[in-house]
C-alpha cells in the first residue's frame, strides 16, 4: 500500500472521487412513501432513460408500485423493459421480482395519441371530429419540437391523477430544452391572454367569412392583421388554422388549468428531481444549468446522478508510475538503441545505455518476455484509465465548486450498454452503493 | 482533392445523438472548409450559443459575424438563428412588413408562431439557412461557398428537415407553399449533405443507423458518418477478449513481471490490473462491432480522435486540420 504510491505525489491514497459533495442516498429516496414522483432530467446522451428505468426496477423490487414514463427510449432499452410498441398505455414489465409486494409498469409517450385523447376527452364528439380531421392539427400533433414537452407534462398529470401507483418515474425529453415543460403553463397563458387568438378567431366566429370582411365591422386594426396573415398563410391554410383555434378554444382553458396543476404538483414535496449527468465538461455544464433552473422554479432537487464514472482498484498506482514501469518492461524486451529510457527507482535502475537488461538471459526467457509484454500492456491500459479518472475529477470539481450542496450518486462506467433487466438491476445496485 | 460530386456540396447539415459532440464537429468542418479557401457560414439553430462557447467569444447576435480566418484566406462567419427574428425577417423580406411584424409581436402572434405552433419554428429555421445558401449579393456569385448547420439531434433531424414538405401540403397555394417547396428543393438537392456524428457505442450507432434509414426514406441526401471521440489504442499485446489468458490465474506471473518493472506491492496490483485489461478488451471488441455496423451503412465513415482535454479552441483547430484533407 505505502510502497507503490511512494512516487505518485499527484495521487494521495484512496483519493475520494473529487469528494466534497454529500452522497445522494438512493434507496431511502425510492422507499420514501412521501415521494410519489421522481423526474430525471439532464442533457442528451448521459444515460437519463437508463437511469429512469433502473430506478423504476429498483423501487419496484423494493416493494413499491411503480410506473416509468419514458420518452423516445432507445429500442433495446425499451425491449429490456418488455416494451415493444409505442401505445401510450402503461404495461406491466415482466420478470420483476415481486416478492417485496411491488410492481413495475412502463410506458412510452405517444405524443399524437396523448393529444388526441385530450381532444376526445374534452370536446363534444362533433367538435372532436372537426379537430382531429383538421390538417393543421394533424401536422401539429405529430410531434414537432416542443409538443413533446407539453404532452409529457399532460401525461404525467394524467398518471398522477389516476392514483394507481405509489411512484411515477419520469424521463424528460432528450433535448437541451428538457425543462421547457416547466414553461408550458406560462406559454399557454401568454398565448391565451394575448389578443392574437381573438384576432385569429374573429373571422371564424363571424361565420367563416374571409378575414377581409372583418373590416366591415369597423375593426380596421384587426383587418390589417388578419389580412396580413391571410396573405402569408394563404386563405385555405388560414381557414384551417382558424377552424383549429376555434375548435380548440373551449379546450385551451382546461389545458392551461391542468398544466398549472401539474406544475404545482412538481413543486410539491412529494416530487424529487434528479439531474442526470456524466463526468464530462458539456454534460456537467448542462447539469449546472438544470440545477439553477430548478432552483429558479422552486422545484425540489434531490440530487445528481453521475453516470459513467471511471474507477480503479489500483488507484494508488499513478498514470506516470504505470507508464514508467511499462517502459522498463519494454526496454527489457527491446533495448532502445540510443538508450533514452527513463527508469523509475527500482531494481532495473542501474541499466546502462544500449544494454537492455535481462534480454535473452537465462532459461524461460521467452515466457518471461511474454509476461513482460502482457504486463506492459496492462500498465498502459491502467495509465490511460488513471488519466481519465484525473480528467473526470477535474470536471467534477468544477461542478462541485459551483454547487457544493447538491448530493451526488455515482454510477461506475460499464463496458457495455444495458440490454435487459439484469443490466438495469446492476445499474440500480451501483446507484445505491 | 474533391470529387466533382462533393465539390458541389454547399450545405452541410451536421446532426448526431446528444452527447456525441455534433457542435464541435460542425465548427471543425466549417474551419476545415475555410482552410480550403471557401467562404463559410456556420449556423446554429437551437439557441444554445454552443458556437460562441467553442470559439470562446461572447454570445452570437442574430447577425452573420466573422469569427475565424483560415490560413488559406477562407473565412468562417457564424450565425445563431433566432426563430422570432427569422419570422420578422421573413415578413420583411417577402411582404415588406417591418411595422406589421412588430404589431404582430405585440399581439402574441410571434409567440404563437415560434412556440405554440412549434412546426412553424422549424420552418423558419430551415428557411433562414436555405436563404443563406441561395443568397447571391447583387446577382453575382454565392454569398457563401459553403454553409454548415449545427442541426437538431439525429432523432429529430428528418422531421426538422422535412417540415417544409408538410407545410407545402398544408398550404397548397400561395407564397408559403412556394417558399416551402423552394426550401425542400435545396435540402433534397445534390448541393446538400446530411452528416451524422456518432460515438463507437451501441446507442449512438443504433440511432445513426435508424437516422440514415429515415433520411433516405424521406429523400434527403445523406453525406457521411463522423465517428467522434475515438480513443486511440493504448496498448497492444493484450490477449483478445474471451482469451483465457488474462484470467486471474495469471496473477502470480503478472505480479512477477510487475516486480521486474520495479514496482512493489505487486500481488495486490495484479488483480485490479487484470480486471482493467479485461474491461479494455471488452471495449475494443464492442468498438469493432460498432465499426462493422457503421461500415454496413454504405457511407463514408470519418473518424476524429478524442480530445483528452475536451473541445477547447486548440482542439477545435486540430480537428479542423484532420477534416481538411477529406472530401466534403
Amino acid at each position: 500500500m505505502t510502497d507503490v504510491a511512494s512516487g505518485g505525489a499527484e495521487l494521495s491514497e484512496d483519493t475520494p472521487a473529487a469528494g466534497e459533495s454529500p452522497v445522494l442516498a438512493v434507496d431511502p429516496l425510492l422507499d420514501d412513501p412521501g415521494i410519489g414522483i421522481v423526474v430525471c432530467c439532464g442533457a442528451g446522451g448521459v444515460g437519463k432513460t437508463t437511469t429512469a428505468a433502473a430506478l423504476g426496477v429498483r423501487a419496484a423490487e423494493r416493494g413499491r408500485r411503480v410506473v416509468v414514463l419514458t420518452i423516445d427510449p432507445a429500442r433495446r432499452l425499451a425491449q429490456s423493459m418488455g416494451l415493444t410498441e409505442l401505445d401510450n398505455v402503461p404495461r406491466p414489465v415482466p420478470g420483476i421480482d415481486r416478492s417485496a409486494g411491488g410492481e413495475l409498469f412502463a410506458m412510452m409517450l405517444d405524443m399524437k395519441r396523448t393529444f388526441d385523447e385530450i381532444v376526445e376527452g374534452h370536446a363534444d364528439p362533433a367538435r372532436a371530429r372537426a379537430i382531429l380531421d383538421n390538417p393543421f392539427y394533424q401536422s401539429l400533433s405529430a410531434g414537432f419540437a416542443g409538443t413533446q414537452e407539453y404532452m409529457a407534462m399532460e401525461k404525467l398529470g394524467q398518471l398522477a391523477a389516476r392514483g394507481e401507483w405509489d411512484l411515477i418515474v419520469v424521463d424528460t425529453p432528450p433535448s437541451r430544452s428538457a425543462l421547457d415543460f416547466l414553461d408550458a403553463p406560462q406559454r399557454l397563458g401568454s398565448f391565451l391572454d394575448g389578443r392574437f387568438i381573438r384576432v385569429l378567431m374573429a373571422p371564424a366566429k363571424a361565420g367563416g367569412r374571409a378575414g377581409r370582411k372583418v373590416m366591415s365591422l369597423g375593426m380596421a386594426g384587426l383587418s390589417l392583421f388578419t389580412g396580413t396573415i391571410g396573405k402569408i398563410l394563404g386563405t385555405a391554410l388560414l381557414r384551417d388554422v382558424q377552424t383549429f383555434v376555434a375548435a380548440m378554444d373551449t379546450m385551451f382553458g382546461g389545458f392551461r388549468a391542468r398544466a398549472d396543476a401539474t406544475y404545482r404538483l412538481l413543486q410539491a414535496p412529494g416530487t424529487a428531481f434528479l439531474v442526470v449527468s456524466a463526468p464530462e465538461r458539456d454534460a456537467l455544464r448542462e447539469a449546472a444549468y438544470f440545477v439553477e433552473r430548478l432552483a429558479a422554479d422552486r422545484m425540489p432537487l434531490a440530487g445528481m446522478v453521475l453516470n459513467r464514472v471511471h474507477t480503479s482498484g489500483a488507484a494508488r498506482l499513478s498514470a506516470e508510475r504505470a507508464e514508467a514501469a511499462a517502459e522498463v518492461l519494454d526496454a527489457r524486451k527491446n533495448p532502445a538503441p540510443d538508450g533514452m529510457v527513463d527508469h523509475p527507482a527500482g531494481q532495473d535502475a542501474g541499466a546502462g545505455p544500449g544494454a537492455g537488461p535481462g534480454v535473452g538471459s537465462g532459461v524461460g526467457a521467452g515466457v518471461e518476455e511474454d509476461a513482460d509484454r502482457f504486463a506492459s500492456a496492462l500498465l498502459r491500459v491502467h495509465a490511460e484509465r488513471m488519466r481519465q479518472i484525473t480528467r473526470e475529477e477535474r470536471m467534477r470539481a468544477r461542478f462541485t465548486a459551483l454547487h457544493p450542496d447538491v448530493p451526488v450518486a455515482e454510477v461506475a462506467a460499464l463496458a457495455e450498454d444495458v440490454h435487459d433487466l439484469a443490466g438495469l438491476r446492476a445499474i440500480g445496485d451501483l446507484l445505491a452503493s | 482533392m474533391s470529387s466533382s460530386n462533393s465539390a458541389r456540396t454547399r450545405l452541410h447539415v451536421v446532426s448526431g445523438k446528444g452527447g456525441t459532440g455534433k457542435t464541435t464537429v460542425a465548427a471543425a468542418l466549417a474551419l476545415a472548409l475555410a482552410e480550403q479557401g471557401r467562404r463559410t457560414l456556420l449556423v446554429e439553430v437551437e439557441g444554445r450559443q454552443g458556437i460562441a462557447q467553442l470559439f470562446e467569444t461572447e454570445a452570437l447576435p442574430y447577425e452573420e459575424r466573422r469569427i475565424a480566418i483560415g490560413p488559406g484566406g477562407g473565412e468562417v462567419y457564424a450565425l445563431a438563428v433566432d426563430a422570432e427574428r427569422a419570422l420578422l425577417d421573413y415578413l420583411q423580406m417577402f411582404y415588406k412588413l417591418g411595422g406589421a411584424g412588430r404589431a404582430l409581436r405585440r399581439l402574441g402572434a410571434v409567440d404563437f408562431a415560434t412556440t405554440i405552433a412549434p412546426g412553424l419554428r422549424d420552418v423558419l429555421l430551415t428557411g433562414k439557412v436555405c436563404e443563406a445558401v441561395r443568397r447571391r449579393p447583387d446577382g453575382g456569385g454565392w454569398a457563401y461557398d459553403a454553409v454548415v448547420m449545427d442541426a437538431p439531434p439525429t432523432g429529430r433531424i428528418t422531421r426538422f428537415l422535412g417540415v417544409n414538405d408538410e407545410v407545402a401540403g398544408l398550404a397548397r397555394v400561395g407564397p408559403i407553399h412556394h417558399q416551402a417547396q423552394a426550401v425542400m428543393r435545396v435540402l433534397k438537392s445534390a448541393e446538400t449533405a446530411v452528416h451524422l456524428v456518432t460515438l463507437l457505442e451501441e446507442m449512438p450507432v443504433q440511432e445513426t443507423a435508424d437516422g440514415v434509414a429515415e433520411l433516405r426514406a424521406a429523400g434527403l441526401p445523406v453525406g457521411s458518418v463522423v465517428v467522434n471521440m475515438v480513443r486511440p489504442p493504448v496498448a497492444d499485446g493484450l490477449p483478445p477478449a474471451g482469451d483465457p489468458s488474462g484470467s486471474d490465474a495469471d496473477r502470480p506471473v503478472l505480479a512477477a513481471a510487475l516486480e521486474r518493472a520495479g514496482l512493489r506491492g505487486t500481488t495486490a496490483l495484479a488483480g485490479p490490473l487484470l480486471a482493467e485489461g479485461r474491461a479494455y478488451g471488452r471495449r475494443l471488441a464492442l468498438e469493432a462491432a460498432q465499426r462493422a455496423e457503421l461500415a454496413g451503412l454504405g457511407l463514408p465513415v470519418r473518424e476524429l480522435p478524442l480530445l483528452p482535454d475536451g473541445a477547447d479552441l486548440a482542439g477545435l483547430y486540430r480537428q479542423a486540420r484532420r477534416l481538411r484533407d477529406l472530401e466534403w
